[in-house]
């Protein structure tokens, strides 16, 4: 399969998809907590677009409805709560650079990679033009993955999963055509109890031991600490 | 390949050459003109680099004790290296027989050889700030080159070829495709460009505060035609970075063959794509605010980063297997 | 064609002739300057001649040496491959011959032994000569420890700084653990060839496991005696310390040696390709290319600078080496084959760049006495044809148009640029990073060549003697500059280059260069005409037709004396000599954002008087991860075997008896 033989609206599904594939490498690399939640809320539209655009080629109606799910729910209401919550935590100015950012980006850079060889022996003929696609989704949320694992702030974390699920979401409707109806109502209704979930936790976490940094956490474990 | 040789071709190529001499000052007349608009002055005419340059041209040379005889021949060195190289880009037609002598390789490493020469001249005198210049131009060009080269070569991979007329051929005569590749080569090749022809947020053109200078701090001893060939090396580059740009990502209005209309079109519409460019230019310049040298690294390894991708988004999602 | 085999013959007789006049120069220390130096040119000569007539005549050409043991004779082979690499170590043994006898004189009167500085650099040459002709293990074995066992007398000269002799010791210890590597490596093949001759080998079929683990041992053998990071920590502690001519001949030509036996061992002997060789070797040699060329960037003494650098160079050539394992593997044999000459054109390119380089660090230090980078300065005013022929060194090593070292790495670029043909799809996405990481490697070579060139031939000296530095004798400009004229003519005229080097993956793959240059001479296309071409020729008649015309328009001018001022500096006070910029502050940038490879050690220290004093240490992080972690495990198992050590006799005699038993038991 050659990009060149593929009908235009295809192709722009495909830089769509390599635009959510760069937003994740912002996402991972953003230091302040305010751009990190507009590069997630860029990343929850593209995904939509995505959605949209598979849902025109491949005739899937159903589809749009998991556009606009994901376009109300990823790129307007979820980063609109994280902002407000940012804003009562008092975050807004809150920038931690990435650790060691040369190397969490090598990193990235070797799961895309990495993603890309896991999916090249999976053959699927239907929706033959999105099956590197499925290689990007799995990239986008070992990506994910990886933000929650290098990033200390609480608010990132949510954020990588957040993006993860994007990166499922995407694998989805690039792999199958969209899940059942019913299971992405489920999904969706699932990650907006989880964001208020985790707005309470934030509350209650930063009341107890007064930060948001989750190597603080260290400390309830049950062995003794080490010397440090 | 042939008929690239005739002499017409060659004729054409000199022609061309000539014209990237004589354009270049026009083209940072125009982004110092539409950038004082943008600020509400009403700025310098847009001819008057050219008069600095006959200006510069008849002055005395004044050399410092110091210098060494690189020092009097690196102008030549950095003015000829950059006119070679912006001789292989095709700016009005494809069709160039020295974009066969020199591929798009070796137009970075003559770019990497007047930088070379430059930085050399920087040292040479002695000054705390020539060495300085020479030793943040080479950080910057150090962190750029790879970038460069990685976009560079996402555009030879999808043409199969590093020569320039031919990636433009390729690009122009085959169907309209959207490539998230070169979106994004595209978007490295504009970081590089930045950065390599020292423009905000990279490094300041017109500033005047020693501290924050790159490629200013590196000719500061220059003075009359040396200075005259400096600076018009530097507007070359920039002329070329801008018609690398706009012809090989948006190719369309260059011209095919030899004929005199064709020719005609291609200028014409070169002239338009570069004034939109350096209209660009000139808003991002206003807009934005100079980063402090150690924030460059992160805006260059941002351009690495998307040459990268492009790369990869290349061989993922437009070969596939 | 047998005429080559007998110069070359002469080429080894020379050199042990130089080593054997050399016995006598304490008694008469001109000898070594009049007699034993021009020998190693003429070696040098008849080396070069040799390989050109086995080059331009292919074919191989056979004989049987009246020496080694009664079942096993040496032989010797002159092809191709060995051809090449004799021309490498001929071209650079014959600017050392010239440069010599001028350098050598400086020791006429010191206290240094001249019957070992011309004693063993005439066995050292010799040795790298049999290991290039060797047709068997045995003579490749044999060979190869003269070599080494030579250069480490040579490393060890200045034997009186302890530095040196630690620095010695660790170049001995690594060359034989690289030799016992390359030994068993010789076991596997000659065990399954059935004999040691390298025909033998040759023809033998290694069943699946065992031509890796041929492979392995090789790459580890070869690539520690080639500096491959993270085993290269013991070349730029032992390269800088020999004297400069003997420095230039380690790090231009053993080096290659290195990569010949790499070369002969795995494209020629073992004969099957696997693409994860190439992927290892790629990606050891884009680790060692970036590791070197930063560390390089760290250094202010001159010459190791330059040794790191070799480090650099070196992973460029297994670059294009991993690039060519990876092609054949992946069954692109043509690809494969310009991948191999381009790995072979950077050889010989760092051998005459490396050399001149060293050559003149060499001239810069019998004219200074300094190899401290931060102690120069202006020395180009002072020794101008020293400072021509250096910048020539630096533009070549830094792969800028239109000298050498550009267009071997143009070719590396080309061939990884062919990427698109392999068949797997994470292949196709790997050769491109390597392809950044070579990038990365040329500019920032660029940028450690530009702090090398401005901070110790332009600017002021920065130090008295420095300042006194006067010319050094015709002689030593001369080997330099027969160097610098290679570089340039091996960038101008790239097709002929290529088009002698492609005989040699014609006779070792099976696969010739025929479209490298099917243009005609002034156009090199490795691949197609359609895919890439580079006119070397073009380039530089263009370049200089727009010199002339632009010197041609300010004619009167240009050319005159220009006034002379103070330097401008902004209108500030004149600027004093210590107030430029040093080689520690020309790297800092650098140094700042690549912070994670080095282990820094930075801070103040109270100095005396009041007055602090900065302190700065960049250390290689191969030691500390690497040697101290393997030199502990060694001491402590010492201890526990130094624990048989008892001291007593009853408990000896025990440990024979087992000994003889266990002996007895295997053989029975």
């Amino acid at each position: 399969m050659n990009i060149v033989d593929l009908p235009l609206q295809e192709q722009l599904v495909l830089v769509l998809a390599a635009l959510v594939l760069l937003s994740s490498f912002v996402l991972l690399e953003q230091a302040r907590l305010v751009s990190a939640i507009h590069a997630f809320a860029w990343q929850g539209g593209l995904v939509a677009a995505v959605t949209g655009l598979v849902a025109t080629a491949g005739h899937l109606p159903h589809l749009y409805i998991s556009a606009l799910l994901t376009l109300v729910l990823k790129a307007l209401l979820i980063p609109w709560m994280l902002h407000r919550l940012v804003r009562r935590l008092a975050l807004e100015r809150h920038a931690e650079a990435l650790h060691r950012p040369a190397l969490v980006i090598m990193a990235a850079v070797a799961l895309v990679i990495f993603s890309y060889w896991l999916v090249i022996p999976i053959v699927e003929q239907e929706l033959a033009f999105t099956r590197n696609m499925v290689a990007i989704s799995l990239a986008a949320v070992l990506i994910g993955l990886l933000m929650m694992a290098s990033r200390p702030q609480a608010v990132l974390q949510v954020l990588g999963f957040m993006a993860m699920e994007n990166g499922l979401f995407l694998a989805a409707v690039s792999a199958t055509g969209g899940m059942p109806l019913v299971v992405e109502l489920g999904v969706a209704f699932d990650v907006l109890v989880a964001m208020v979930l985790f707005g309470v936790f934030f509350l209650q976490i930063r009341e107890s031991i007064d930060s948001l940094d989750v190597d603080r956490l260290n400390r309830l474990t049950e062995t003794p600490e080490e010397d440090r | 390949m042939d008929h690239l040789l005739s002499s017409s071709a060659w004729l054409l190529a000199l022609g061309q050459a000539l014209l990237f001499a004589a354009l270049a000052p026009g083209l940072t007349g125009w982004i110092r003109k539409a950038k004082a608009r943008l600020q509400n002055r009403r700025g310098a005419p847009v001819l008057q680099p050219y008069r600095d340059l006959y200006k510069l041209l008849g002055k005395e040379v004044r050399v410092a004790h110091t210098a060494s005889p690189l020092f009097r021949a690196a102008p030549y060195v950095v003015f000829v290296a950059t006119w070679l190289a912006a001789a292989t880009v095709p700016l009005i037609t494809v069709d160039l027989p020295t974009a066969m002598i020199a591929d798009i390789i070796v137009l970075v490493g003559l770019l990497a050889l007047a930088r070379f020469f430059l930085a050399l001249a920087g040292m040479d005198v002695g000054t705390a700030f020539g060495g300085m210049g020479a030793s943040r131009e080479m950080l910057v060009s150090a962190l750029a080159e790879p970038a460069m080269l990685l976009a560079v070569f996402t555009l030879a991979m999808t043409a199969h070829s590093t020569n320039l007329a031919s990636v433009i051929d390729a690009h122009l005569h085959g169907p309209l495709v959207l490539r998230p590749s070169f979106l994004f080569a595209l978007g490295a090749l504009v970081l590089v460009a930045i950065a390599e022809t020292g423009r905000i947020p990279v490094d300041n053109p017109s500033t005047h505060l020693e501290l924050t200078m790159i490629h200013e701090a590196m000719i500061l001893e220059y003075s009359g035609r040396h200075l005259a060939l400096m600076e018009w090396a530097a507007q070359i580059k920039l002329l070329l970075y801008g018609s690398l740009i706009a012809n090989v990502f948006f190719p369309w209005g260059i011209a095919t063959g030899l004929e005199p209309g064709a020719l005609a079109v291609g200028l014409a519409a070169v002239v338009l794509k570069l004034a939109a460019l350096g209209a660009l230019l000139a808003t991002a310049e206003t807009v934005l605010a100079k980063m402090r040298l150690f924030r460059v690294p992160a805006f260059l390894n941002l351009a690495l980063l998307l040459a990268l991708l492009g790369l990869l988004g290349h061989v993922i999602l437009e070969v596939g297997s | 064609m047998d005429l080559a085999l007998w110069l070359a013959a002469a080429a080894v007789a020379l050199a042990l002739a130089s080593s054997g006049v050399s016995l006598a120069a304490p008694w008469m220390p001109r000898l070594l300057r009049l007699v034993a130096m021009p020998l190693v040119g003429l070696a040098g000569l008849a080396a070069t001649v040799a390989g050109l007539i086995a080059l331009t005549q292919g074919g191989v050409i056979t004989a049987e040496l009246p020496m080694g043991l009664p079942w096993l004779p040496w032989q010797v082979r002159l092809d191709v491959l060995s051809g090449f690499f004799l021309v490498v170590i001929g071209i650079v043994t014959l600017a050392v011959g010239i440069y010599g006898p001028a350098y050598v004189r400086g020791f006429e009167h010191g206290r240094d032994s001249l019957a070992a500085l011309g004693g063993f650099a005439g066995v050292f040459l010799t040795g790298m000569l049999l290991v290039v002709l060797a047709d068997d293990a045995f003579l490749f074995m044999v060979a190869w420890e003269v070599m080494s066992l030579a250069s480490y007398f040579l490393v060890a000269f200045h034997h009186e700084a302890a530095a040196n002799r630690r620095a010695a010791f660790l170049y001995l210890l690594m060359a034989h653990i690289g030799g016992l590597a390359i030994l068993l490596g010789y076991g596997v093949l000659a065990s399954f060839g059935g004999g040691f001759d390298f025909g033998a080998m040759r023809a033998a079929e290694l069943s699946g496991g065992w031509a890796s683990v041929a492979f392995v041992l090789a790459f580890l053998g070869f690539g520690m005696k080639a500096g491959l990071v993270p085993l290269h920590a013991w070349l730029p502690e032992a390269h800088p310390v020999a004297p400069s001519h003997i420095s230039a001949l380690m790090s231009g030509v053993m080096l290659k040696v290195a990569v010949y036996g790499f070369i002969r061992f795995v494209f020629d002997l073992i004969g099957e390709f696997h693409w994860q060789w190439g992927v290892a070797v790629l990606a050891v040699g884009s680790g060692s290319a970036l590791m070197g060329v930063l560390y390089a960037l760290m250094q202010n003494d001159l010459k190791r600078l330059l040794a790191y650098s070799s480090v650099e160079n070196i992973g460029i050539i297994f670059i294009a080496l991993g690039l060519s394992l990876l092609y054949l593997g992946a069954g692109s044999p043509l690809l494969g084959a310009v991948a191999l000459v381009a790995a072979l054109y950077h050889a010989i390119n760092h051998a005459l760049f490396k050399g001149l380089l060293f050559l003149g660090a060499g001239a810069v230090l019998q004219s200074t006495h300094e190899h401290d980078l931060e102690q120069m300065g202006g020395l180009l005013r002072r020794m101008p044809w020293t400072g021509l022929f250096f910048l020539v060194g630096c533009i070549s090593i830094s792969a800028l148009p239109p000298f050498n070292g550009f267009v071997s790495e143009w070719l590396t670029f080309q061939s990884a640029l062919q990427a698109w043909q392999l068949e797997s799809g994470v292949l196709r996405s790997l050769v491109p990073v390597a392809a950044a990481v070579l990038a990365l490697t040329g500019a920032l070579a660029a940028a450690c060549f530009v702090k090398v060139y401005g901070v110790a031939f332009l600017g002021r000296a920065r130090s008295r003697h420095v300042r006194r530095a006067r010319r050094v004798p015709f002689g030593m400009r001369a080997g330099q500059g027969l160097l610098a004229v290679l570089c340039l003519a091996l960038g101008v005229w790239p097709s002929g280059v290529v088009a002698l080097l492609g005989v040699i993956p014609e006779h070792v793959l099976g696969v010739g260069l025929s479209q490298a240059t099917a243009r005609g001479w002034l156009w090199l296309t490795p691949v197609a005409a359609e895919t890439a071409s580079y006119s070397a020729p073009l380039v530089v008649l263009l370049l200089a037709a727009l010199t002339a015309l632009s010197v041609l328009v300010w004619r009167r001018k240009a050319l005159r004396r220009a006034r002379r001022s103070d330097p401008w500096d902004c209108g500030f006070a004149p600027p004093e000599p210590h107030m430029q910029y040093t080689s520690t502050a020309f790297a800092q940038p650098i140094r700042r954002v690549f912070s994670l490879v080095f282990q820094i050690d930075e801070g103040m220290e109270p100095g005396t008087g009041g007055a602090a004093r900065y302190r700065l240490r960049v250390q290689d992080r191969a030691w500390e991860a690497l040697y101290l972690p393997a030199a502990r495990i060694v001491e402590a198992s010492s201890r526990r075997v130094a624990r048989l050590q008892s001291g007593n006799l009853r408990r000896y005699l025990g440990w024979t008896l087992v000994t003889v038993l266990v002996l007895l038991w295997i053989i029975s």
